[in-house]
């Protein structure tokens, strides 16, 4: 039955109905869709713009080379080397097992350095490139590279890392650089970005981490565009950075290298200042280490040997040792005497062997005893009971402010590790740290560099500098910066009445030049260059009233550790004070015997600016002198490579 | 004897019926395309290769064929329908068996020269033997149980096997449409609540059942599904697609980054972003307003076509322009909802923009369709 003009006529309309409400439907959604635009395109843009952005935008940084840092005539004491290395990209290598083994063929590789190299490579994303072999010869490297089409996604690199050519010389004042650490960015409020890339150096101790931020420069940086899979597309614009400033020390390498041979292997620092300028010529300590070592990475049993000396290493003996300075003390204790006026240069004491206050007797190194001595000869031949007696007659607190002066108990702000202030104790800082009141026996001890006083080599060497001059010398590190000189600070006079100075110098020449004194076997013989100094023999155990009353054991009989520390401390020349010098020997014997000779040799080394001059040795040591010298390792001036690495 | 052969003397013959042509559908059409050209070209980097050269000598042809079916009268189409269904359903069953494996779904028969969607050619033959259908049924009887069920296994068959290779998108698409046209032809309101209600049974069950032996989605259905809920929860993997095409469209601000300018597309972060996504695009170059008159030239199509289904007295061809329209409304509608972030992402093309050859052709038949209606409708 067909359908009549009417039934269309009314489903028509039954149509144009229902499409009009699909119309509507259909505008509406319409409608929606458009809001939903508006919403994210108009209300949302600012965020999502930014996330754009984000997306397509990587900074890279460009590491700066490293500043270099240069002895005080510019000899490069830690520098850059071109550290030819390997990386590789997953994505460019396919197949990075078969890769990683045939390299493994071209260059020195170990089975275990491969599977980490493999491991590392798997851990990145495909497209990272990740560094496999560093420090490659120029052979392999260039092996690496002629090899190139059997290694794809290998590509040779060419980057920079530190180097310390005169390697165990500085390893102490200039320290090392090594990868950042968490520890390292602790201390910093607003990291450096640079220091977030891998395989940065930052300076751990030393003048490398002091200088940090002078020597490490600026990073360029680079702005690149890269794709979803990180790949980058083109080069958005660069921005070169700074190359770190060059710093140069007041350190000498010569006259480093020569007093760390003469250190030799033992446990000894010893320290050379310029009397005017306050430069430090030398700074060293023993034994050393590579540096090296600790920038490629040391390696667990190379650490463990270091930590586990009782040499130890790794200290920076002549700032971070603190020593009871022994005879070397009674400069400043006469001074103090002197400068309170209770004595005069002439003032006789005397040395009966012992000096008994209240109860208990003190007894003199000489156990015979010195007979009467004055001021001279109680510095000559280092009379203790001499200084027991006017210690106790001065007061603590006169001796302590008299060793201020001399710039013991006080930090020297260099830009090193582990500066130690020492301790010049008074009755304050006694009844503050002991919780106990000052005794008339600590006074005694303190006379001659026992008990609590502690000093570095550092200070003892501010000290003899001091004594020297007149004048409170400060001690410098740095030279220039970036060429530019840095100030020296202006040595302020000591107050102290030159006739006072000139008393305990004379003391000081007799130590070395009289007959009797306890350096004379050092006695520098050129007229010009004729050295005043000092002995000290400080012990680190206490000796019984049995020990005592048996015979004290000596030094050769001890365990080396419970032996005395060796220090002198010395200027030259006598009559123009140019260097002030002070070593210290741990464990070392006598000052004298041990202490002495080496400072001797070292100043001689500073003034003649050359080997030591046999001439200025006494005629009967000519000969010793001389094959000891011929002995030392020193670094060869045109090679520059030491004969024996100090390998610890 | 029809009312549309009663009525026929009145209708265009020969080259007239150029004259007769809906021109401005045909404008709005080729401007949308263009803007396609455009997008494929910038997309390529500036280039007409590997998209932009080909998308036009498809939309060449397309409007050849379209041009040819329009000069057709729409009787003979009307008699086609059922071959044209048949040949279809047939073509899918082979795919089903035989077809080539891509992306995980099988949908193409490789005829060489160009491959072939058979679902796509079911999108507007089953519009047609729908409004065939009910052209032949008497509008009175549309609401009988026996005379639903008839054009309900019309739609439910090809869409089952269209689910089969599985394509989740059309098979939507198919019921969208095929819904639309029972309801312009009168079908009773009850029936479409019926639908509604269990379809929200089926969705609750479907969840219910996930991860049991008897789930219905496919795993990878499912995930679209979690990734569409919390794009955030898996910003690497599924939910990347949702996050970078979201960042594309905001970052077009108002007026967008500029022609070649777009960075997130450029740089390969919006995926697909030659086809499915190619609306991103648009809206990163040429921001809010690029997008909204994207939105607006749609609009008007869709516009245009219902208005010719108004003109139209004759109940196929009036029928059959709703359902082209309406195929065409749900496929806008559901990419940009996808895309936009407000529907899960599906697997269905942009009309007219998408990168992909059966699927521009296909539209463009049946535009011809639509154009053919309107040269031949009763006067």
């Amino acid at each position: 039955m067909k359908p009549t003009a009417r039934d269309t006529e009314e489903s028509k309309r039954r149509f144009n109905r229902r499409t009009l409400l699909l119309g509507g439907a259909m505008g509406a959604t319409v409608a929606v869709l458009g809001a939903r635009m508006r919403h994210l395109q108009v209300d949302q843009a600012e965020e999502f713009r930014l996330l754009a952005e984000e997306n397509r935008i990587n900074i890279r940084l460009i590491p700066p080379d490293r500043g270099l840092i240069q002895d005080r005539n510019g000899k490069v004491i830690a520098g850059n080397e071109q550290n030819y290395r390997v990386v590789i990209s997953r994505e460019a290598a396919g197949d990075v097992e078969l890769v990683m083994r045939r390299l493994a063929s071209v260059i020195p590789m170990t089975a275990e350095e491969m599977r980490r190299a493999i491991d590392d490579v798997t851990a990145m994303s495909d497209f990272v490139p990740v560094t496999v072999a560093e420090r490659l010869s120029w052979d392999d490297f260039s092996r690496v590279a002629v090899n190139a089409p059997v290694l794809p996604g290998v590509v040779p690199e060419v980057g920079q890392s530190r180097r310390y050519p005169l390697d165990t010389d500085f390893a102490h004042v200039v320290g090392y650089v090594g990868p950042v650490s968490a520890q390292d960015l602790e201390g910093i409020d607003t990291p450096d970005p640079l220091l977030r890339i891998p395989k940065v150096q930052i300076g751990k101790i030393g003048v490398e981490k002091w200088l940090e931020d002078i020597l490490r420069g600026r990073a360029g940086t680079k702005r690149i565009e890269v794709n979803s899979a990180g790949r980058v597309m083109r080069e958005l614009e660069r921005q070169d950075g700074e190359r770190g400033t060059d710093i140069r020390l007041t350190l000498d390498a010569d006259i480093q290298n020569f007093a760390q041979a003469r250190l030799g292997t033992e446990s000894a620092a010893a320290v050379i200042l310029d009397v005017t300028t306050g430069d430090i010529l030398c700074m060293a300590s023993s034994p050393s280490f590579d540096p090296n070592l600790f920038v490629r990475g040391i390696s667990h049993d190379d650490y463990t040997l270091l930590t586990e000396s009782d040499h130890r290493p790794l200290a920076d003996k002549p700032v971070s040792g603190a020593y009871p300075p022994g005879s070397t003390f009674k400069m400043v204790t006469a001074l103090a005497a002197l400068n309170a006026g209770v004595v005069t240069p002439d003032t006789k004491v005397r040395c009966p062997g012992y000096i008994e206050f209240g109860n208990r007797r003190f007894n003199c190194w000489k156990r015979q005893g010195h007979g009467t001595v004055e001021l001279n000869r109680a510095l000559s031949e280092s009379c203790d009971v001499f200084f027991y007696d006017i210690a106790q007659k001065v007061g603590i607190d006169a001796i302590a402010d008299m060793g201020r002066r001399f710039g013991l108990g006080q930090r020297f702000d260099l830009p090193v590790s582990a500066i130690t202030s020492g301790t010049m104790p008074d009755k304050a800082w006694k009844l503050e740290r002991q919780k106990a009141d000052w005794r008339i026996g600590d006074t005694i001890n303190a006379s001659i560099g026992q008990g609590y006083v502690l000093t570095s080599p550092l200070q003892l060497a501010v000290m003899t500098a001091r004594i020297a001059s007149g004048k409170a010398v400060v001690p410098r590190l740095v030279r220039m910066i970036d060429g530019r000189e840095t100030p020296i600070a202006e040595a302020l006079p000591l107050g102290i009445p030159a006739e006072f100075l000139d008393a305990v110098r004379f003391g000081m020449h007799e130590v070395v030049n009289s007959q009797k004194g306890t350096a004379t076997a050092s006695q520098i013989v050129d007229p010009a260059m004729v050295m005043a100094g000092k002995t000290g023999t400080s012990q680190v155990r206490n000796i019984s009233a049995a020990e005592r009353a048996s015979g004290v054991i000596a030094n050769e009989d001890l365990p080396w550790n419970r032996r005395d520390h060796a220090l002198f401390v010395a200027y030259a020349p006598f009559d123009k004070p140019r260097y002030a010098v002070s070593v210290v020997v741990e464990h070392g014997g006598g000052g004298s015997t041990v202490a002495a000779p080496i400072a001797r040799d070292i100043l001689l080394r500073a003034m003649s600016g050359g080997l030591p001059p046999l001439e200025a040795y006494p005629a009967s040591q000519r000969g010793r002198i001389a094959s000891m010298l011929k002995e030392l390792p020193l670094r060869d001036p045109v090679t520059g490579k030491s004969p024996v690495r100090t390998e610890t | 004897m029809s009312f549309l052969e009663y009525r026929v003397k009145f209708a265009p013959t020969g080259l007239r019926k150029v004259l007769y042509l809906n021109w401005p559908l045909i404008v709005l059409i080729a401007a949308v395309a263009s803007i396609g050209f455009l997008m494929l070209y910038s997309i390529a980097g500036g280039s007409l290769d590997p998209w932009a050269r080909r998308q036009m000598q498809v939309f060449a042809v397309g409007m050849v064929l379209m041009f040819t079916v329009a000069m057709i009268p729409i009787w003979f189409w009307r008699g086609m329908a059922g071959i044209a269904y048949l040949i279809a359903f047939l073509l899918l069953i082979v795919v089903d068996i035989m077809g080539e494996t891509n992306m995980g779904a099988q949908r193409w028969i490789d005829f060489g020269f160009m491959q072939f969607q058979p679902s796509e050619m079911m999108k507007f033959t089953l519009v047609m033997a729908l409004a065939a259908y009910y052209d032949w049924l008497d509008p009175k009887r549309v609401s009988r149980p026996l005379h639903v069920l008839i054009p309900v296994l019309l739609i439910v068959l090809p869409t089952a096997l269209v689910l089969l290779q599985p394509n989740l998108g059309t098979s939507l698409m198919l019921i969208l449409a095929g819904a639309t046209v029972m309801f312009a032809a009168g079908v009773s309101f009850w029936y479409f609540a019926g639908v509604i209600a269990a379809g929200a049974a089926a969705v609750t069950s479907v969840f219910t059942l996930r991860g049991t032996p008897w789930q219905f989605l496919r795993d990878y259905q499912y995930k679209r599904i979690d990734t569409f809920l919390d794009p955030s929860a898996d910003p690497l993997g599924a939910g990347y697609n949702i996050i970078q095409a979201k960042i594309a469209l905001g970052s077009g601000g108002w007026s967008g980054k500029g022609f070649m300018q777009g960075t997130q597309s450029r740089l390969n972060f919006v995926p697909e972003k030659q086809t499915d996504f190619i609306f991103t695009t648009l809206a990163e170059e040429f921001g809010f307003i690029g997008a909204f008159s994207l939105l607006a030239l749609y609009a008007l199509i869709i516009g245009f076509c219902l208005v010719a289904a108004f003109r139209n007295r004759d109940r196929f061809s009036a029928l059959l322009i709703v359902g082209v329209a309406a195929n065409f409304f749900f496929y806008i509608a559901v990419n940009l909802s996808m895309v936009m972030g407000m529907a899960p992402v599906v697997g269905v093309p942009l009309p007219l923009l998408s990168y992909g050859g059966s699927a521009m052709l296909v539209l463009l038949v049946g535009f011809g369709l639509v154009q053919s209606a309107h040269v031949h409708r009763p006067r």
